[in-house]
């Protein structure tokens, strides 16, 4: 389905602000003097109080706010990102509790919201955080316990940095010799393929790049405006850079009942309708798929970028779980390379753009913002274009750029830390395989709820079967009726996971998206929490007690 | 096109289709190659699933395809529009040169000296021993049992360790930035302004200030036509402003700094401008940039009180730039912040006006801009609003946690007593004196070049020195279709190797010319550049009267 753009809320929020002195927007207790009382000392704010009488008058006139909801940027407004969303501020205010003694039935908040490794206790590669301790303060390069091959490694990353130091600004495009690494690491990867270091564009995260690409595209006005495609169930940061840029969103849904497949069918039905409202000129594609964990076979990418060839669409491939693929009969194939392979008229033609990123794959190194973007067949005017805009922010974080080239240029056989990077690396995926595994099958046998395989990344989406009544009454609180499924389990069990309908969902169909991160124990934990909740969920709506 | 990919792809794809396309990549499968001529193309609705989907090329390659969907014609109009000239073409000229010198070319200089950018580390700065030590702990807790450090080294690291996830600076911190660098940020700005309270809850923890600065004229950029948002910048400006109202489409609303008066901010300047700007738009934000950049002015706190009463008369959204705080050399001046002078002005005031002020880990002593590390303090904003940035910032998940973790240190250094105290303290003044030993002597030497006028550098890290060009060289400049002052600096690069901005990069007054050249250099290497700059300087207009 086309998602209509919020026109008409749009409409209403720009109309001009109100500038009469009554304005109750500024009458709001909060906005009066005693409204400093949260954390002010109490001296100053006596200080404040005492002058109350003058207050709120400038020359005799009321001051009104000049940034209130109605003044704001309706297209912030219209942004909404559930993976940090109300349920997860609501999980933060029940984690405050607990803390200053508050009682629940449960003694901590586990957050199964966010694909936040560490966060769960993973615990990070040690070569990775050896080279960024040494970039960071060279002067352990003298310590014996740091291992030679981190020391040139990171050696070989202050040599390209300004100054010989982390602390400098990187070229805007991220230095030079990280974006060689990444080429090559490409070229080994996808057997061969050519990989062209200057189409390598470092970023803050794999978000940057996407919304930075995004920037680029969103042009138009009404029926020539942008049309973004993305799956649905989707990543949220696409719908939110999608609102927040004002383009138009076009929905395709992928096949619950074929393990979240992409159906070429109805990419052309999703193209179809679109072309009624606006000009679809990108396909956003996320594989391993999040939060819907499917692997996409060779045959559906081939599918894809021929589609895309055909219709002349811009091709955003998200391949940040490269590397996290568990399912025996699955493989990540890049999109670069199936195009390389579908010949030379695709692989010259065709307009593509892939990300990766360092937090996640067995790494979870995301505090340090790192990732990267490969860009391919771009116009070079439009290049250039590029290149000026990421100059406006800079570059990207030095330590996160210095993570990312650990990821793609490791420890080889014949190095001294090879073992123990191998092994970190194989126990950390070998865990995540068979957490996937151990999802899929208690979820599934609990009544009601359904659970595809997770082939790859780090999240179960399982479809849940909410009674007729709940739905009821969560319309009636105004609610998604997941969304009431999720807060009453966060209140009754302490554990926090997403509404389906944070992702996208068919209509009448809910679901919630919980990460596999949890150790194993506390995984085994969960699940028996969340089926509990849910046969009690049942009982308690469905009126079979 | 055939420029943008590697030597090797270039080879493959030169050599006719599919002979060097099995050399190069021999798995190619054979179906790919055994093309076959495809079923009609120009109907859109055929349906897909009865089309073979490895049959893709046609064979003679001519798909009509209508070319690359991203060209400079169809993408984003705005992002056209920016401009950044801090690394704009002269920027990558420079880059250019530096690669022709390392490659034997020989030029009339041996080095390229890139005064063009506040990159501290780059110019040879070191960084602070204490903030580095703690960073590598952060980054490699092990560490933390090495006798090497000292203790208020490890405490550090052991508290900003503990208020992430899973202890680990590689997981995702909340949106707004840590708990405790946010405490720690407001208590010191509470110390810094002499007692004045500030709520943690205040503090928005971001990717560098310039983030930060995005983001906030984000919300504030609405309405159409005559209700656009107009945002009021001084004239010189630093280019991220004019960039990010470009990239938005809101309406820039120039004031004129005074450069007669050592670029003060004018009073009745600001008036016009407002003026000015209400026929065409709706200015609804003042920005304001102390220490100066790129003029180095240091404003006064009666200035100060001005701007803010003006902001209040006209119901102006205060943004305060502020990174330069620490950075302040000429005798006589000192920082005033925005916060402490509008809660000095009395409750009418600090409960009512709108600011935002803005810092940064990348100046001051520190230059640590690698690390992308900054905050900003929002007072008086509307609660619906602050809402509305938070879910904001989630999108972007969160700050770079080690550009965090070095904030905390910033504002929370070593005190007396602590056993880094007295290494701290020597470094910083260190730097700080030879910055101040700087800028005076750039103002002496750029003031004895017959040409060249320079203000006193009172802060910041910049001069922006006024330079009389001869009619001839203008005219020429003009025939080239280039501002006379990028002429210059161009010639500049080209005949010295000292790489500048011209001041049309940050705007100047009609008929006059500046550059914009960092002090940072130390003190032998920038008394060689300002020679050279003297001689170039003379030879020009000698060359061109």
């Amino acid at each position: 389905m086309y998602a209509p753009p919020t026109e008409t809320e749009n409409l209403g929020n720009r109309k001009s602000r109100n500038t009469g002195c009554d304005n109750g927007e500024s009458l709001r207790p909060s906005h009066t003097p005693t409204g400093c009382g949260n954390s002010y000392s109490a001296g100053y704010c006596s200080f404040i109080l005492s002058a109350k009488a003058s207050a709120g008058r400038l020359d005799g006139k009321m001051r009104e706010k000049t940034l209130t909801m109605d003044t704001l940027n309706p297209q912030v407004k219209a942004v909404e990102y559930a993976v940090r969303g109300p349920i997860v501020i609501k999980a933060g205010e029940i984690e405050r509790y607990l803390e200053e003694g508050g009682t629940k039935p449960f003694s901590e908040v586990i957050k199964a919201n966010i694909g936040d490794a560490h966060a769960m206790g993973q615990q990070p590669i040690t070569f990775l955080r050896q080279v960024v301790a040494l970039c960071t303060f060279p002067e352990l390069m003298d310590s014996p316990s740091f291992p030679e091959d981190a020391k040139w490694r990171a050696r070989r990353i202050l040599q390209g940095c300004g100054g010989h130091s982390l602390g400098s600004y990187s070229a805007s495009p991220g230095v030079e010799c990280i974006r060689k690494d990444i080429a090559a690491y490409i070229e080994q990867r996808d057997e061969g393929v050519p990989s062209d270091w200057e189409n390598i564009y470092l970023t803050t995260g794999a978000s940057d790049g996407i919304m930075t690409i995004l920037r680029l595209l969103v042009s138009g006005k009404d029926s020539s405006r942008t049309g973004v495609m993305i799956p649905i169930p989707q990543y949220p940061l696409y719908s939110a850079a999608i609102s927040e840029m004002d383009a138009v969103q076009v929905n395709y849904y992928l096949d619950e009942d074929n393990c979240w497949a992409l159906d070429i069918n109805e990419l052309h039905r999703a193209h179809q309708a679109a072309k009624q409202h606006c000009q679809p000129r990108v396909i956003c594609i996320i594989n391993p798929g999040n939060p819907t964990g499917q692997v996409q076979s060779k045959k559906c990418i081939e599918e894809v970028l021929h589609f895309a060839y055909e219709e002349n669409l811009f091709v955003m491939s998200d391949e940040v779980y490269q590397d996290n693929v568990y399912a025996p009969d699955c493989q990540f194939h890049s999109f670069k390379k199936v195009l390389y392979e579908m010949g030379p008229e695709y692989f010259s033609s065709v307009e593509l753009v892939s990300f990766h990123s360092t937090s996640k794959g067995y790494t979870g190194e995301c505090g340090f913002r790192g990732g990267y973007m490969e860009v391919i067949n771009m116009d070079p005017e439009v290049k250039a274009q590029l290149v000026k805009l990421l100059s406006v922010r800079l570059c990207p974080p030095l330590a996160g750029q210095a993570a990312m080239d650990v990821i793609v240029n490791p420890p080889q056989p014949e190095e001294h830390t090879f073992k123990q990077f191998h092994q970190e690396k194989s126990s950390v995926l070998g865990a995540l395989a068979e957490k996937a595994k151990l999802t899929e099958q208690i979820l599934n046998a609990v009544p009601g709820i359904k659970c595809n395989p997770v082939q790859g990344a780090m999240y179960a989406f399982p479809r849940i079967f909410i009674p007729p009544k709940a739905v009821e009454e969560a319309k009636a609180l105004g609610m998604q009726p997941d969304m009431l499924y999720c807060l009453r389990l966060l209140e009754e069990t302490g554990i926090c996971v997403v509404p389906g309908s944070g992702f996208g969902q068919k209509d009448r169909t809910y679901h919630f998206r919980m990460t596999i991160l949890p150790s194993i124990e506390k995984l085994n934990v969960l699940l028996g929490k969340v089926r509990d909740f849910h046969i009690r969920f049942l009982k308690e709506y469905s009126g079979l007690e | 096109f055939i420029k943008m990919l590697s030597n090797r792809t270039v080879s493959v794809l030169k050599w006719g289709r599919c002979e060097a396309y099995t050399a190069v990549y021999p798995k190619v499968p054979d179906r790919v190659l055994n093309f076959s001529p495809l079923p009609s193309l120009s109907s859109p609705n055929r349906n897909l699933s009865a089309f073979p989907a490895q049959v893709y090329m046609s064979e003679n390659g001519a798909l009509p395809r209508l070319g690359k969907v991203l060209t400079a014609d169809t993408m984003n109009a705005n992002v056209k529009k920016v401009d950044y000239a801090v690394r704009g073409p002269i920027v990558q000229r420079a880059v250019q040169i530096e690669k022709e010198l390392k490659e034997g070319v020989k030029k009339p200089f041996e080095e390229v000296i890139k005064a063009n950018i506040g990159d501290a580390h780059a110019m040879g700065q070191r960084p602070i021993t204490f903030f580095r030590q703690v960073m590598a702990l952060c980054t490699y807790p092990l560490l933390l049992d090495d006798n090497k450090f000292p203790e208020d080294v490890k405490n550090r690291a052991r508290r900003i360790l503990q208020s992430c996830g899973g202890n680990s600076i590689g997981a995702y911190t909340t949106s707004q930035g840590i708990d405790c660098v946010r405490h720690d940020v407001a208590n010191y700005i509470q110390r810094r302004d002499g007692g004045i309270p500030s709520d943690p809850d205040n503090i928005y923890l971001t990717t560098g200030a310039s983030d930060g600065i995005v983001t906030i004229l984000k919300l504030l950029n609405t309405g159409e036509g005559r209700t656009r948002t107009g945002v009021m910048i001084s004239i010189p400006q630093y280019p991220l402003y004019s960039a990010s109202i470009a990239e938005l489409g809101a309406v820039q609303v120039n004031y004129y700094l005074n450069e007669e008066k050592c670029w003060s901010l004018d009073i009745s300047e600001l008036q016009r401008s407002l003026q000015a700007a209400r026929e065409h738009c709706n200015p609804s934000v003042l920005c304001i940039i102390n220490p100066g950049n790129p003029t180095g002015q240091v404003q006064s706190r009666q200035c100060i009180e001005d701007v803010i009463q003006f902001a209040a008369k006209e119901n102006l959204f205060l943004m305060a730039d502020e990174v330069y705080q620490d950075n302040v050399y000429a005798e006589g001046c000192e920082f005033h912040s925005f916060k402490k002078v509008l809660f000095e002005m009395g409750p009418e005031y600090s409960s009512k006006v709108e600011l935002a002020s803005f810092h940064s880990t990348s100046k001051c002593y520190m230059g640590e801009c690698g690390f992308r590390g900054g905050y900003m303090e929002v007072i008086n904003m509307d609660p619906e609003v602050k809402a509305q940035l938070t879910k904001l910032v989630s999108v972007r998940l969160c700050p770079p946690a080690p550009g965090q973790a070095l904030m905390d240190l910033v504002v929370n250094s070593p005190q007396p007593g602590e056993p880094s105290h007295q290494t701290f303290m020597k470094e910083r003044t260190a730097i700080l004196s030879a910055l101040a030993e700087k800028a005076k002597l750039t103002e002496q030497i750029l003031n004895t070049v017959p040409g060249i006028s320079c203000n006193p550098v009172q802060g910041a890290m910049y001069s922006f020195p006024r330079i009389t060009l001869p009619e001839r060289s203008i005219n020429e400049a003009k025939a080239k279709g280039q501002a006379p002052d990028m002429f210059y600096c161009m010639k500049l690069l080209e005949e010295t190797g000292i790489c500048l901005v011209p001041g049309s990069g940050f705007g100047q007054r009609e008929g006059t010319y500046h550059f914009r050249m960092t002090i940072l250099p130390p003190t032998d290497k920038l008394k060689t550049l300002l020679n050279k700059l003297k001689e170039f300087h003379q030879k020009f207009t000698q060359q061109y009267s």
